[in-house]
Order: C-alpha cells, then structure tokens, then sequence
C-alpha cells in the first residue's frame, strides 16, 4: 500500500536569537492511509512543530514531505491552500471557531472560503449538524456553546470538505474527562470510516488508544510503535 | 471564495466590532459631510453674488471715466483721475449707436437731506427716467424722474424707502418739498424697499435729475454711463460702439473703460469659484485624515483578529482570499461612511437653505461626486496596507495566538 504521509530527512530549525533550536532533526516517517497515529512528547520535543509541517502550515528547512505521492513541500503558498483545504482537517485544543460567526456558519466556513456552491453548502452542512448532534445548535454562536459542543463543530468543520487525514492538537486538552471521552470517541468513529487520524498528546492513556505511537524527544523521533513491533 | 460570501463574511467582520466600525464610519461621514456642507456654502456664495449682481439689470454695458488697462472689473476703476470729464452729452450721443436700446447717465454724491427739522445724511444719485428701466427697479409710489432734456430738469426727486419711513414716518411723503444740500426739491416718488441686496440697495438714495446733481456737486463729469444693448447678442457690439463714439468725441483718445456686465460676473464667478475650490481643497484633508484612521483601524482589526486569519489559513484560506476580506471590510466601512456623510451634508445644506432662503446652499455635483470618489478611494489606498498584512501573517505563529 501506497504511504499517504512520507517524510524523508526533514529538518526544522528555529532561530531565538544568535542561537539555533532544532525543532526536528533527521525525520524520516511514513503513515498509510486510515491509520490512527499518536504522537507523544513532552513539550518542546517537536511535536507540534511536525504537526504543523504534516498541515502544510509550516516548511521545514531540509528534507521532502510527500502527501498521496505528491511533493508538496515545493508547492507555492496558494497551491499549498488548496491542499489544506481539500485533503486536510485541523481541530485544535482551543477549539479557534470563528465567534461572530453560528455554529452552521462555522461549519460552513472551509466550504465557503472554498467557494463552493450555497445549495450544496446547505445540504453538507445539515448532514454534518445531524450527524454531531448539534440540529438544535446551528444557529448558536460559540459562546453559546458547551466547550464539548465547541469540540464538535470544529469536528465538523474539520470533516465537512471531506479530507483523506484529520490533524489533531491536543483536542481534548481543554474539556473535562467525560467530554473528552465523547470527543475521542468521534475522532475514532471517524478514523473508523477510513480517515486517517493523526492525534498530537502529552496524556499517555490518551496516545495508548491509538493504534500506532510516535514518542518525540528534542526533535528527534525515539520510538515508533509501528517499527518497533 | 464567491464575491457574495466575500462581502457577507466582510460585513460580518465589521458588524462583530459596531465601536471600530462606527468610529471609522463616523470619521468618513465627518469628511464628506464637510465637503458637502463646505463646498454648497462656497457655491452659494458664488450664486447668491452672481444673481445679485444679475438683478442689476440685463445686458448691460457700463462706461466709466478714465482709462484702465486690466479687463473686468477692477477696484481702480473707481478713483482713476479722469483726463477728460465724461459728459451728459457723451451719454446723449451713445443714443446714436444702432446695438443700444437705453442709456443712463448716472452721477453720485453724498448730501444732506432734511424736512421738518429732521437732517440726514443720504447718497445722492443724478439719472434720468432711463434709469429705473435700465435697472429693473421699481416704484412704490407716485412717478420716477420725467422724461426730458437730460441738460435740465425739474426739481424733483424720488426718494429710497427707508429715507420715506424716517423723514415722514407715517405722514404722506409725495408732494412735501424737502430741502437736499442747499435746493429744494418736490418728492414726485418713493422707490419700492429692495431690502438687504448688493449694490441696488436704493432705500437710502435720493434720485434727482442728473443737470441738478451735477450743479449741485459742481462738476461736470459722469459717475458712470449704464448702457443697455438691444439683446444679449449685442452687448459686445454696442461696447465698441459705444468706446467709438466716445473716442471720436475726446479727440480719438481712448480715455474711458467700457465694462460688460458679463465681464464683472465672470470676474466674480472666477472669484467665488477659486473660493469654493479652496474650501472643498481643505474639507478634502478630513478625508485624508479619515483615511488614516481607515489604515489604522484597519492595522488594529488585524492584529484583534490575527488568531482567526490563522485559522482561515488553516482551514485553506489563500493570501489573495484573505487580503480581498479585509480590503471588502475597508472598502464597505468607507461607503457607509461616504454615504452617511454625503446624507449629513446634504440635510445641513438644507438646514441652511431653510434657515436663510435668500442663499442658495446647493452643493454642486462635482464636489459631490469628488467627495464620494475620495473617500472610497482614501479608504480602499488606506486598506491595502493591513490587508497585506493580514495576508502575510504566519499561520503558526497567527494560531498560537488566543
């Protein structure tokens, strides 16, 4: 099987500074499509760094990144757009929905900025309420929303242009246990249905759910579940 | 993203402050509500000079004593020493002259006036009966000045409302004989009140028969010949015609100023024009000003809503998608503001017309157009800086913010 994710000598440097910090050193990672990877570390370790690098929100400084076979590190900025638009979904630990804007109209949003068409906007947008329990929601704005419920539009919205890989940052980070609970329990309904999953943690019971573990240490990957087995 | 989100999401993003976005709109209303109110103040100066001095009567040409070599109307004109007197036969002889219906010699001088033990001092006017047609003046009582040899002239006299009310009050004035300087002269008539108005304010003259008033005043020279051409096509013919027969007269020199009606009010209406200009040249700086503040307002916007431009980058925003949000936003707040203050300036022109109906505060479409014009454009030049900016921001660094 094809890897949907090839990292091959990726290197990120920081500059603080006169000194350099090596976020990532040497990286050389694979993931197949519907896998549910976790990636653990303490902090500064890189991990949300490599994050941000598999989102395409950052460049590294040396190495290649392959999305679906495609060199994507040499895309410009605009082509690099799309490919975050279409392949690829974020929800983070602080939910970063748009306040002014309703809960559909947040779900709404990546398919808007990627110009697609009200009609079919409505329908999506519907399914995706229905289908996260959020029916009775969609015209609330995020204040007025239970930070689960927050969590779950920003599923939704990280869902509805149906990207091949969900990115998460610590997405249970500011809930409670048991909504914690619910939200991983989403993420993998969804990992489930083929959608590669790639969950960033420093919570150990948390990463020992997923069925693949990345352990980072200062830039560097220690240990892989995958290769270790 | 379609242009209809674009301008939803845009006005969404200016609805979510009302205190930034009305401050800017306010800020933008201010500069072209000023233009407007500013410019209507200046070109209703322009009109309410012109049609003043429109009223002094139509297609006329004026001939004063003495050479002036500058056209139009010019201060100088007044005190020029005269080498040769411009005479009453002068102005008899313009008659001659085929482009010329009317001609009125005129002659001025102050005096004093008194009946009844009351003394006043007054402008005295030597004309001819030409002269209240050649003005479009009219009567309130009894008769002007008789037709008749301009050389003679009974001693009659037409007195300016305002002298009637204060010499007479509520006694009849027609017929009581009053002494002006050292003659006596009958009132025959009583001008109608011209009220508050620019040089044909006639409610405090006394009009006499021009031959009295030369006598009286000891001299032989004209203040001024008002002509009046048959149409308006022949105001320039009868202006050198005119100059011709004065010329021959004085020994083919040229020693009088022959001025167009026309020539004055274009004068004027440069005048007043230049003025209006100046005035809407100083309103447009608060729009120069608003437009700074669209910048910054703008900068700030940026900079409260760096966390969700990450987050628009994130969820496949491009750089173009982004600067053309925040460009909309400015573009739509400096409409607002335009619009709010092209309606503010109207109603104060309004306002101004109600308050004083003589002065016709109209703002003309130029500066109206110019007002609009600038503010979007100040808005729009002013609102690419933090769109760029926006556009550029990291999305890392943009997320990592809350």
């Amino acid at each position: 099987m094809d890897a949907l994710i090839k990292l091959s000598g990726i290197e990120r440097i920081f500059h603080l500074g006169d000194s350099e910090v090596h976020a990532l050193r040497h990286l050389d990672l694979r993931i197949h499509p519907g896998e549910y990877v976790a990636v653990m570390g303490p902090s500064g370790s890189g991990k949300s760094t490599l994050l941000n690098l598999l989102g395409l929100l950052d460049r590294p400084n040396a190495g290649s990144y392959h999305l679906e076979g495609r060199d994507v590190t040499t895309l410009t900025p605009e082509e690099q757009a799309r490919v975050r638009s279409r392949r690829i979904g974020f929800v983070f630990q602080s939910f970063h929905l748009v306040p002014r804007l309703t809960a559909a109209e947040n779900i709404a949003l990546p398919m808007t900025l990627a110009g697609i068409a009200p009609a079919e906007r409505q329908r999506r947008v519907e399914r995706a309420l229905n289908d996260y329990g959020l029916a009775n929601r969609a015209s609330h704005r995020p204040n007025e929303l239970s930070g689960g419920q927050r969590q779950r539009v920003a599923i939704a919205r990280a869902t509805v242009m149906q990207p091949a890989m969900i990115l998460a940052d610590e997405p249970t980070g500011n809930l409670d246990r048991a909504t914690g609970e619910e939200v991983m329990h989403l993420l993998e309904t969804l990992n489930q249905s083929g959608v590669t999953l790639i969950v960033v943690t420093h919570d150990a019971v948390l990463g020992s759910r997923a069925r693949r573990q990345l352990l980072m240490e200062d830039g560097e990957l220690r240990h892989d579940s995958a290769s270790a087995a | 993203m379609r242009a209809p989100d674009l301008f939803r999401f845009a006005r969404d993003a200016a609805t979510g402050n009302p205190l930034r976005s009305s401050l800017l709109v306010l800020a933008m209303s201010i500069g072209v509500g000023a233009v407007v109110v500013l410019t209507a103040l200046g070109d209703g100066a322009r009109r309410y000079v012109v049609n003043e001095f429109s009223s002094i009567g139509t297609n006329l040409v004026i001939v004063l004593p003495g050479r002036s070599q500058t056209g139009g109307f010019n201060p100088g004109n007044s005190i020029t020493n005269t080498p040769r007197d411009l005479t009453v036969d002068d102005a008899q002889a313009m008659l001659r002259a085929s482009a010329v219906r009317r001609v009125a010699p005129m002659t001025v001088g102050t005096s004093e006036i008194s009946f009844g033990g009351k003394l006043r001092e007054v402008f005295v006017v030597g004309a001819t009966a030409e002269f209240i047609d050649v003005r479009r003046l009219s009567l309130a009582q009894g008769r002007f000045l008789p037709t008749g040899d301009w050389r003679r002239g009974a001693s009659e006299a037409v007195i300016g409302a305002k002298i009637r009310d204060e010499l007479f009050g509520s006694e009849p004035a027609l017929g009581q004989l009053v002494r002006v300087g050292d003659r006596r002269f009958r009132i025959v008539g009583v001008m109608a009140a011209t009220g508050q108005g620019l040089g044909q304010n006639t409610d405090e003259l006394v009009i006499v028969p021009v031959a009295l008033a030369q006598a009286m005043f000891n001299s032989n020279t004209l203040f001024r010949i008002l002509v009046e051409a048959n149409s308006r096509e022949a105001i320039e013919r009868a202006k050198t015609q005119v100059a011709e027969i004065v010329k021959q007269r004085h020994e083919g020199e040229e020693d009088v100023t022959v001025i167009t009606q026309d020539a004055v009010l274009a004068t004027f209406d440069r005048l007043l024009g230049a003025l209006t200009l100046a005035v809407a040249g100083i309103a447009a700086i608060s729009l120069a000003v608003a437009g700074i503040l669209v910048m910054n307002v703008m900068l700030v916007s940026v900079t409260q809503r760096t966390a969700e431009i990450g987050l628009l980058k994130a969820l496949g925003a491009t750089g173009a998608t982004i600067r053309r949000a925040f460009l909309a936003e400015a573009a739509m707040l400096s409409l607002a503001g335009a619009v709010l203050g092209y309606l503010i300036g109207q109603t104060a022109a309004f306002l101004l017309r109600q308050m004083y109906p003589a002065f016709p505060a109209y703002a003309p479409d130029w500066a109206v157009l110019a007002g609009l014009g600038t503010a979007l454009v100040t808005g729009i030049l002013f609102g690419v800086l933090p769109a760029r900016r926006a556009a550029r921001l990291d999305p890392v660094e943009s997320l990592a913010k809350r």
